[in-house]
């Protein structure tokens, strides 16, 4: 239903007036102009969409408005700054990309992966990222970006 | 950190003081096409600026579609130049500002347009050499260049740089024969350098087709039958005209709902009520190997030598297999979008193509508009692997943008790239072959079925062989042999082929109780291919035996595009039937190394994207019924499936770069069919090997 959705996008108190079961993906990209956060298959397959609502990866293609009320929600748009994150630093150094088109996704998978494990194994590192598709092949490099950072964190 | 988005400024920026270097990139004399520039000489068609702001600027109508040329290309630069990597900007795939080009397609760049940038660079540089040699009075031999500044060796502080030497200027010059750098002077070349694209892709600037969003933009979604060839005999669109904001257009074939949210029209286009004329469901995915065989074209001949009669006869039996491989899509991530402006009578459509001059002529041609009245933008394209190298999503932008006087962008859902993909054509491969008692091969008759004839010359010493061809990826193939289009997928025809011919040479090899790798070397003498496959095993660490050794190790290799690749690979296959890749070690011959890290990413995606035509991608169909719509009906390869991986670069400098996008994936599928049997016993003839095909073939 029509009503106005209030929550905090990167940092910021963020608010949207429009029927609350639409998609988020939707709201993020075409209602709030945020294009950092990728379409790929509409159904929570692929990953491509994936932003973090308050500590947990989330499909953003699959998760009505509504349900981000009140929420913290990360973009790509809002990690890093004046510095690259240390998760997109490490993408960056390892190339963990190459058509780029699935890597938002995969960075804040990464990220919120790292938030509750700060030093991850390789096997927790596959587990977490397993559903987020690169069809470019890019995996391996994506698993040692997430070992760098994790690394980096730890220093 | 600046983007490689090009403004109008830059544009203008473009026509002011610098040098210009115009040089033809020789690709068009191929296609018989005159080409279309900004600001060049009509007989030129790509060019390379050196602005008196320092930067360089090459424009090129390639693509960045990951596969990394717009960094190879500026390591060249700066290579031949003397200048800074970070000074170079590459500007691609925009159809106002770069010169024609055909596709990014058929690793071709890295072959063809880096020999004649590096050559522009050279130009580019002794012209430089000889204004510094004026401007500092001394002759031009004494002249060094680091990092676009000029100094004179043999007096210390006297130097100027090239953007002054530039300054108020405006030099033009077609490519002259000035040498390129022999390949023991590269100090950039060979390195690996940090993508060009690092900093857009990482912070989520990278601008996408459908990441444009002009003002008053409204999302379209079309509605599409049920079936390839299917007609649609009547629309209701009345309920979804009644919900608000929505807009329908009815053009001939094209009827869409548009809205300014994009999840709004989705929502509108399911109230449409449309009937179309059934379609008969045959073939499907089960019959369609025997339907191609029915409904192939006449076969060519595409290698033929010595007698087969008399090959037969010298041969101690004949062995016979037929080597199967299902329809493949390319399922990039990114769909097929575009986002289409009409402003002042100037269509600009943002689209994700490999072919933006291509798309140019279609969205011209069937948009209604003058050729020079159209302009395509490819910035970035996520993923295309030979999927993108038409736009009718281009094209339907194109239509509903001047049908409603509104910016329209049309991004596919999953189904509908599923559905319009331009598959790898399903393929039916026979081999009879025979050898002597010693295992030397003396007869080999390959038929080969849908795949094409890309490779399909067998690289063996045979005396008596044959290979013919009927159908292909390319078209031409009789109405009704596919239910649907099929096109190019990385390394078109040459996954197919490699599969049946390097798969029948183990055969032949078990049959014969040779070792895989001493039977491969036994009926070989091309120096390359022997190097690639003795480097491999050396490093792989192969241990002959004879197959099946219940190791689960399996070799293959194979030729593209003069590339040559030696595949090795170790699996294990469970009880339900579910091959698991442990390692896979992939040698290559690119010739000169342009960029080792580029190759390496080109390798190791390869690697995965390789699992997946091998172990579980095939589509689903019932006629043009297509019913795989998600990635949970076609399963890409993800991060739990990744093998140790391991890529062994040949060095070969005297040949020139090759380019190293399709090379590596060509030998997976026989590697791994080939450890498969090694693991199992079981030969496995039809690709993919999904774990249902295992486990029924292992029992």
């Amino acid at each position: 239903m029509e009503r106005t959705v209030s929550f905090r996008l990167n940092g910021k108190a963020a608010s949207v007036s429009t029927d609350d079961e639409r998609m988020l993906l939707w709201v993020l990209r075409s209602d709030l102009r945020l294009t950092g956060t990728k379409f790929g298959c509409g159904e929570g397959l692929c990953g491509a969409c994936t932003v973090v609502v308050g500590r947990e990866a989330v499909r953003s293609c699959v998760t009505p408005l509504k349900d981000v009320a009140g929420k913290d929600v990360l973009t790509i748009e809002g990690l890093g700054g004046e510095h690259l994150q240390p998760i997109q630093q490490a993408f960056h150094d390892q190339h963990a990309f190459q058509c780029g088109y699935c890597t938002p996704g995969m960075i804040l998978t990464a990220y919120a992966l790292l938030q509750k494990t700060p030093h991850p194994t390789r096997d927790q590192i596959i587990a977490a990222m397993d559903d987020n598709l690169c069809r470019c092949g890019a995996h391996v490099r994506i698993v040692s970006a997430v070992q760098q950072a994790a690394q980096k964190a730890g220093a | 950190m600046a983007t490689h988005e090009l403004s109008r400024r830059d544009f203008a920026r473009l026509a002011g003081a610098g040098l210009f270097v115009f040089f033809d990139t020789g690709l068009e004399a191929q296609e018989g096409r005159i080409p279309r520039r900004v600001a060049a000489p009509s007989d030129f068609n790509a060019f390379l600026r050196i602005g008196d702001d320092g930067r360089v600027q090459c424009l090129v109508g390639k693509v960045e579609l990951g596969q990394g040329a717009m960094t190879s290309l500026a390591e060249v630069l700066a290579e031949e130049l003397d200048v800074a990597f970070d000074s170079v900007d590459v500007v691609m795939g925009d159809t106002d500002l770069c010169p024609y080009d055909m596709g990014t397609f058929g690793s071709m760049t890295t072959p063809f347009l880096v020999p004649v940038v590096r050559k522009a660079g050279a130009e580019a540089r002794a012209v430089l050499l000889s204004l510094a040699a004026e401007r500092l009075n001394v002759p031009a031999e004494r002249l060094r260049v680091h990092n676009g500044v000029v100094t004179d060796s043999a007096a210390a502080g006297s130097s100027v740089t090239y953007a002054r030497l530039v300054e108020g200027k405006r030099i033009e010059k077609h490519l002259a024969n000035i040498p390129v750098k022999p390949v023991s002077e590269f100090q950039v070349i060979g390195h690996s350098p940090h993508r060009k694209d690092a900093m857009d892709k990482v912070t989520g600037k990278a601008r996408y087709a459908a990441d444009q969003l002009p003002d008053g933009l409204l999302h379209a979604r079309v509605l599409r039958p049920p079936a390839h060839g299917a007609k649609c005999l009547s629309a209701d669109t009345s309920s979804a005209e009644k919900l608000p904001g929505v807009r329908v257009v009815k053009d001939g074939d094209l009827v869409a709902v548009l809205h300014a949210r994009p999840d709004v029209a989705a929502a509108a286009l399911e109230k449409v009520r449309a009937e179309f004329d059934p379609q008969p469901a045959l073939p499907d995915d089960k019959t369609i190997f025997d339907h191609l065989l029915k409904t192939a074209p006449q076969p060519r001949v595409v290698a033929q030598s010595g007698d087969l009669a008399e090959g037969e006869r010298l041969s101690g039996g004949v062995i016979e297999r037929t080597y199967l491989h299902a329809y493949g899509a390319h399922a990039p991530i990114e769909t097929h979008s575009a986002t289409a402006v009409v402003e002042d009578g100037k269509l600009t459509v943002w689209a994700s193509t490999q072919a933006p001059f291509m798309v140019k002529e279609q969205a011209a041609r069937e948009a209604g508009f003058a050729p020079d009245k159209v302009r395509i933008v490819s910035r970035y394209v996520g993923g295309g692997f030979g999927g993108k190298t038409e736009g009718p999503q281009a094209v339907e932008a194109a239509r509903l943008a001047k049908i409603t006087g509104r910016p329209v962008q049309v991004v596919w859902s999953r189904q509908e790239e599923f559905f319009y993909d331009h598959f790898r054509p399903a393929a039916v491969l026979k081999i009879r072959s025979g050898m002597t008692a010693a295992g030397k091969i003396t007869l080999w008759d390959a038929r080969i079925v849908g795949a094409g004839d890309r490779e399909a010359r067998p690289f063996y010493d045979i005396p008596h062989q044959r290979t013919t061809s009927a159908g292909g990826w390319m078209g031409g193939n009789p109405a009704g042999m596919h239910p649907f289009e099929v096109g190019a997928w990385r390394a078109p025809s040459v996954n197919s082929n490699t599969f049946a011919r390097e798969s029948h040479i183990d055969v032949m090899a078990a049959q014969g109780g040779f070792d895989p790798l001493e039977f491969r070397l036994n009926n070989l003498t091309d120096a390359r291919m022997r190097r690639v496959l003795e480097t491999a095993a050396k490093r792989f660490g192969w241990k002959p035996a004879k197959a099946p050794s219940r190791r689960g190790v399996g070799v293959a290799c194979g030729t593209y595009s003069n590339a040559c690749n030696a595949t090795m690979a170790e699996v294990r296959v469970h009880q339900d039937g579910r091959v698991e890749v442990k390692r896979v070690l992939i040698t290559l011959d690119v010739g000169v190394q342009l960029n080792p890290d580029g190759l390496r990413q080109q390798a190791e995606g390869a690697v995965m994207m390789g699992m997946g035509y091998t172990l579980s991608e095939q589509l689903r169909f019932q006629g043009g019924k297509v019913l795989t719509a998600n990635f949970d009906d076609y399963w890409i390869p993800r991060f739990s499936w990744l093998p140790q991986i391991e890529v062994v670069l040949v060095d070969n400098p005297q040949m020139n770069a090759l380019g190293a996008g399709e090379p590596p994936i060509i030998a997976m599928g026989a590697a791994l069919a080939n450890a498969v049997f090694d693991a199992t016993g079981t030969r496995m003839l039809e690709l993919p090997m999904t774990p249902e095909r295992v486990k029924k073939a292992i029992g």
